[in-house]
């Protein structure tokens, strides 16, 4: 699955975010590559949201350096809550590509490949308010999907769903990111079994552990990420 | 019978019997409000937007402004167009002192405070809101200013209903630019004002009274498009909705 490239497609070297006087992140380097599908995990507060906004270019580095070789319009971002205008589920995803220059009649058609790709084909005159959580979640991914990204970031997509509509998201998840650059916040270990080739925990900001899938769950970790570990399969 | 209820009696069969001076004054009073909400909004929507998703050195001092000139007196606006269109002032050669087109000026840079303050509001909750990922998709903020107004229509309907509640009601600013003059500048809330201290207390009265249904009908209105809104598509009423209604 992971096609990994020589020059990264990010290239972290001790960056730093503050809001106001939390450090929100500190010193965090690290390279991620085309193709790799980067789960990064930790506790609430523990940087993973401010990490995705980092690289997807919301975010200053307010210290270190970001180099970046997919510009913000090769990226798409899943909110953990995703925001819909208050339309018809079509025109939601139409405005995406809208937005990045596509005529608004050629982003309806477009819109609506999208809708049938995630399976809302059907409701694509409803008011997107009216869709249900799990609905939103993939008529967000629809609307990512829609834009053709090289890198989707997905900010704890399925934490706000119920079991059903999680494994629904998921396994969209999984089939939206074929081919592309993943990196994903979440708390579910299990997900991030599944989905993700690489594992960043993060603890207060800090990067405590880098690691293949395999050895953050087979190997040695530092102790607060295996403390981690446990309490989150506990 | 005292004066009130004779008054009153008396203010129930003009209504009743459909008084033309009565309707004149009514039709002419929403049409100059109507007017100046128009003209008011027509900047203010955009410039509340605007102000509510960017961010510019100075843009605290603006806002103070924005909020003083909320509290600003009619009678002033009143006074400042006045100057502004007699025939000494700067704009005197339009001849437009004493016109309806000086009322609906005196009333719409009444309420373009009201219109422009809390769009700003509403729209900068949002963009607290949403704005981050409507960003994530690509919109500058000028597309984040549309879009969210688009978004918040219905608060923003919300702030229309109050801006004209403002200019409807209001006596000073027609008063000094209008002038009062019957069949031409009379308006409901000058025509109280007169009437009331003439002593023709059933045609105040009436007047008054219609002015507090016109204002009961501004107030359903908000109230069922609040109602309205939560049926279509769920959404709790923003807070300032909540407050306006």
């Amino acid at each position: 699955m992971t096609r990994r490239n020589d020059t990264p497609l990010f290239r972290l070297h001790d960056a730093g975010v503050r809001f106001g006087d939390v450090q929100a992140l500190r010193d965090v380097t690290l390279d991620i590559h085309a193709g790799e599908r980067v789960a990064l995990v930790g506790a609430n507060g523990s940087g993973k949201s401010t990490l995705l906004r980092l690289l997807h270019g919301l975010l200053p580095a307010a210290q270190g350096s970001l180099t970046s070789l997919a510009p913000a319009r090769t990226q798409a971002m899943l909110f953990q809550r995703p925001h819909m205008i208050r339309a018809s589920a079509l025109s939601n995803v139409a405005l995406g590509l809208w937005l990045r220059g596509m005529r608004w009649r050629d982003a309806k058609a477009h819109a609506l490949d999208a809708l049938a790709r995630v399976g809302l084909d059907q409701v694509a005159r409803r008011n997107a308010r009216t869709l249900s959580g799990g609905q939103q979640q993939r008529l967000a991914l629809a609307r990512a999907w829609a834009l053709s990204p090289a890198v989707l970031l997905l900010d704890e997509p399925t934490a706000s769903l119920d079991p059903h509509a999680k494994r629904d998201v998921e396994a969209l998840i999984g089939d939206v990111a074929d081919g592309r650059t993943l990196v994903f916040a979440s708390h579910n270990l299990g997900q991030v079994k599944r989905l993700a080739t690489r594992v960043i925990y993060l603890e207060y900001g800090r990067v405590l552990a880098d690691l293949p899938v395999r050895d953050f769950f087979e190997g040695a970790l530092p102790k607060e990420a295996m403390l981690f570990v446990k309490g989150e399969l506990a | 019978m005292n004066t009130f209820s004779e008054s009153a009696l008396a203010a129930g069969r003009m209504l009743v019997s459909a008084d033309p001076v009565l309707w004149a004054i009514v039709g002419r009073s929403l049409w100059v409000s109507a007017c100046s909400c128009v003209a008011a909004c027509g900047f203010g929507l955009l410039a509340g937007a605007w102000i509510g998703v960017s961010r510019f050195p100075g843009r605290s001092v603006v806002l103070t402004l924005l909020n003083t000139l909320l509290a600003l007196p009619s009678v002033v606006v009143g006074l400042v167009v006045y100057l502004l269109l007699s025939n000494s002032g700067p704009l005197g050669f339009l001849g437009w002192l004493f016109s309806f087109k000086a009322m609906v000026i005196a009333q719409a840079l009444l309420v373009l405070p009201v219109v422009t303050a809390l769009t700003r509001q509403v729209v900068e909750d949002a963009e607290r809101a949403h704005g981050e990922q409507l960003r994530s998709l690509g919109a500058t903020p000028l597309r984040r200013a549309l879009l969210l107004m688009w978004d918040e229509r219905y608060s923003l309907f919300t702030v229309l209903i109050a801006a004209f509640g403002r200019a409807v009601s209001e006596v000073g600013a027609v008063m000094v630019v209008g002038g009062n003059i019957d069949g031409f500048t009379r308006v409901m809330t000058t025509a109280i004002a007169l009437e009331t201290s003439k002593g023709d207390l059933p045609l105040a009265l009436a007047l008054g009274g219609l002015l507090l249904l016109v204002v009961l009908a501004l107030n359903l209105a908000i109230a069922l498009l609040r109602g309205w809104r939560e049926r279509v598509d769920g959404a709790a009423t923003p807070a300032l909705a909540s407050r306006l209604a």
